[in-house]
């Protein structure tokens, strides 16, 4: 990505240049000269080029109801530009198959990281071959800039309204730039669900037998845990992979309070603050999970990846994460994993869990656009690519309610984590994630914030003071 | 249209015009053909490097100074603010720690490997010749043959809670003192800077020894003649011979500190919370994360305007004590 030369220089090259290029490297990557940017018009509806076709499907593709009605990829030979997260085999097996079913289409498939996709997608989008699908980290200020196309008309054409409207109002962003309601710029190629895996064999062994009710007796199994010498959570609190105590921090958030004003401060709907006095509970409960030790000592130091390995070698009775690592859990921890939704503070509370799209979009300027909206449709609603969504993916297809959530294998934690998801939907406690609100507000605000708490240098109050000074510093400029 | 701004501005800043410029005015002076022709055929060689250096470095550099006085998100409209940029830059505690932390680097990533440096070099020299010098210059060396982003993984598990540092912390019974020093709030900034004075003490002892090398050995012959021991011929001969490599090392070690960007983004990120926090990392972050070009590009250009400040007077201060 980006190289700085520490000591690459040698004794002949005068020391003032290695400094201007190194630092002046970093942004010249990323820019064109300001004034040289036409404004798009952001939020102006784009209709789809081609007109609604009917149906010239090959005739080899099994499963009609894909491609049906509305936008097509039509018969003649068409190459989709995409761009997909690195590391995550979902999207490349659902391309597979869709050119299995289509064999006019072929891919062009770019990878990155998703923390390098963060940096790139504007310039991706406005580049000169902008793609046709691409993994989105953030909406807003894509939006703001004219850059995604959107597929309010994609929508009407093939029924997506008829989705349940929990699962699309993520992707949409309103004229006021708020997200969560308005028109729709994303489509998730699955619907994620977070909540807390557990080691059963360690479980057992506290002597739990079925799932928590209550924030309570889930507290009271991590002092047991802490009691009988093993970790009661594994997390990863590093900068690099940012601060994954605001799993539990948000979970918490959710059992003590409502979930409308997180979401609301999420979407940045006006005036919508963190800083709340439920808020104030669950991040004190975080802390005082923190001062008992009940987080791994070298937190600040674990990432993402050694947390799910130390995890998956049974380091750990809990771990806060999400449906997308079932599949790893399954084989590291075979039929030894479970999974239960974060229980609310009182056994007559509602269920609430973080539960996010997959999200891709398409570009305003993407050359195949109707046949990416058709790959969307096709994902949502295809029996292949459903299982696949499952099977590979660990999560929810979503698409329309009267198609049934294809099985995973017996006695997979996947199994879990789906009919689990089927409870929050109940409950309509589904939130997006505290650390989604800004592009910054996870690596400027939460992560260092987090590490401050466990580092025993800032309490709960002082933690939602810091970050809503961020979000609205970061919303001011 | 990316490409036609980029494509557009370096001609106005591209060599050729002076070139051409110059063998005007040197035809009116000098009217002879062979002598036009060396110019001619001076700037040829000179072309290709200063087209790089005007692309890559002059253009860039400019280009950021002009982004500073803009708000703008990278791809939207910019609006003009003037210097408000560099007001936020020295005035946002964040910002301004992250310039704090970089003069702390210097003192890991400067000081100690020339300290080190010459005392390593200046040992190798008086004892080591032969195949023990060549292994020990090519061992202290290797670290600048390894990518910086493999070193600095390899440092974080060195440095972790069950890392081999803390191992042989334990197994000397220093146990109580193991921690995961990278995720420290008082010790990240220091592992990193370990990092740094493990990659950089090899650069300043090679480049030192090879200055010493070129130290007539009648001096030493002399001083040893008359009785001086190692830390006299050290002090009154070494030391004093190499004010100019010497001069070298610091600039470029100090550069390091300033601009590091790699080691402590593959090793801390900047964190825990803001402790290992520098301009690179927020410049990288300002810009691609909160997407805030013309923040970043003015904390970019108040490091440049730093290094300089640090540099300048080392160049002076070598260039006229050395020869």
């Amino acid at each position: 990505m980006i190289t700085i030369g520490i000591g690459r220089a040698t004794a002949t090259v005068p020391g003032m240049r290695i400094a201007a290029f190194a630092v002046t490297g970093i942004l010249f990557a990323a820019c064109a000269a300001p004034g040289a940017v036409t404004t798009p018009s952001p939020l102006a509806t784009t209709a789809p080029t081609t007109a609604p076709a009917v149906s010239t499907q090959p005739s080899t593709a099994p499963s009609a109801s894909a491609a049906a009605v509305g936008p097509s990829c039509g018969t003649d030979p068409v190459v989709l530009n995409a761009y997909f997260e690195t590391g995550f085999d979902l999207p490349f097996k659902l391309s597979d198959e869709f050119t299995k079913q289509f064999p006019n289409v072929t891919w062009k498939i770019s990878q990155d990281q998703f923390t390098n996709l963060m940096t790139a997608t504007p310039r991706l989008l406005a580049g000169d071959t902008p793609p046709d699908l691409i993994r989105l980290p953030s909406m807003v200020s894509l939006v703001k800039d004219g850059l995604l196309k959107n597929l309010d008309s994609y929508a009407t054409a093939f029924g997506w309204d008829k989705f349940p409207a929990a699962q699309l109002a993520q992707n949409r962003v309103g004229s006021d730039g708020t997200r969560g309601s308005g028109s729709l710029y994303a489509m998730g190629l699955n619907y994620s669900l977070t909540g807390v895996f557990y080691n059963k064999k360690l479980a057992t062994q506290l002597g739990m037998t079925d799932p928590p009710k209550t924030v309570a007796e889930f507290e009271d199994l991590l002092g047991k845990a802490k009691a009988a010498g093993l970790l009661p959570i594994m997390a990863w609190n590093d900068t690099p992979s940012g601060g994954g105590l605001a799993f539990p921090l948000q979970n918490l958030m959710a059992a003590y309070g409502p979930t409308q004003p997180i979401n609301d401060w999420i979407f940045q709907k006006p005036a919508a603050t963190i800083d709340t006095a439920t808020n104030l509970t669950a991040a004190q409960h975080l802390e005082q999970w923190v001062k008992a030790g009940y987080f791994p000592k070298d937190a600040n130091a674990t990432g993402y990846t050694q947390a799910n390995a130390r995890f998956g070698k049974g380091e750990g009775v809990f771990m806060f994460n999400g449906d997308w690592q079932d599949a790893v859990y399954d084989k590291d921890l075979s039929g030894n994993v479970g999974f239960f939704v974060f229980p609310p503070s009182d056994a007559s509370g509602t269920l609430a869990a973080m539960s996010a799209p997959l999200t891709y979009g398409i570009a305003d300027k993407a050359k195949n656009a109707d046949c990416a909206a058709a790959f969307f449709n096709w994902v949502a609603t295809n029996d292949k690519a459903r299982q696949i969504d499952v099977t590979v993916g660990g999560s929810n297809p979503g698409g329309p309610t009267d198609l049934p959530v294809p099985p995973a294998a017996a006695g997979s934690v996947i199994n879990q984590t789906l009919s689990a998801g089927a409870d929050v939907a109940k409950d309509n406690g589904a939130m997006d994630f505290i650390a989604n609100a800004t592009g910054a507000i996870f690596a400027q605000g939460w992560t260092p914030e987090l590490q401050k708490m466990v580092g025993g240098k800032e309490d709960a109050a002082g933690l939602l003071k810091a970050v809503q000074a961020e979000y609205q510093k970061e919303l001011s400029r | 249209m990316r490409q036609a701004a980029d494509e557009a501005t370096p001609r106005q800043v591209m060599p050729p015009a002076s070139a051409s410029q110059a063998r005007r005015r040197y035809g009116r002076r000098i009217p002879w053909a062979g002598i036009r022709r060396q110019t001619i055929v001076g700037w040829l060689f000179v072309l290709p490097a200063l087209t790089m250096y005007g692309l890559f470095v002059l253009q860039p550099l400019a280009l950021t100074v002009q982004y500073s006085l803009f708000r703008w998100d990278g791809v939207g409209p910019a609006t003009w603010v003037g210097l408000s940029n560099y007001l936020t830059v020295l005035s946002e505690p964040r910002l301004v720690e992250t310039l704090f932390n970089a003069f702390r680097l210097v003192l890991f990533y400067s000081l100690v490997p020339v300290a080190g440096g010459l005392v390593t070099a200046s040992v190798i020299h008086r004892i080591a010749g032969g195949r023990l010098g060549t292994i020990s210059r090519t061992v202290l060396f290797l670290p600048q043959v390894i990518p910086l982003v493999a070193a600095g993984i390899i440092w974080g598990r060195l440095l972790s809670l069950n890392g081999l540092i803390n191992q042989l912390l334990t197994a000397v019974g220093l146990g109580d003192a193991t921690r995961a020093w990278l995720g420290d709030f008082d010790f990240a900034l220091p592992a990193v800077g370990l990092i740094g004075i493990w990659v950089l003490l090899g650069f300043c002892t090679v480049l030192l020894l090879t200055g010493m090398t070129r130290i007539d050995t009648a001096l030493f012959e002399s001083a040893r003649l008359d009785g001086a021991g190692w830390l006299q011929e050290f002090r009154s001969i070494t030391v004093p011979s190499l004010r100019y490599e010497i001069g070298v090392c610091i600039t470029v070690t100090v550069i390091a500190a300033l601009a590091a960007f790699d080691i402590v983004y593959v090793s801390t990120g900047g964190g825990p919370g803001n402790a290992t926090s520098v301009p690179g990392i927020q410049i990288y972050v300002l810009a691609f994360l909160e997407r805030q070009v013309g923040l970043a590009s003015a904390l970019a250009v108040v490091l440049i305007i730093l290094v300089l400040v640090v540099i300048l007077p080392i160049q002076r201060l070598t260039r006229e004590t050395g020869r």
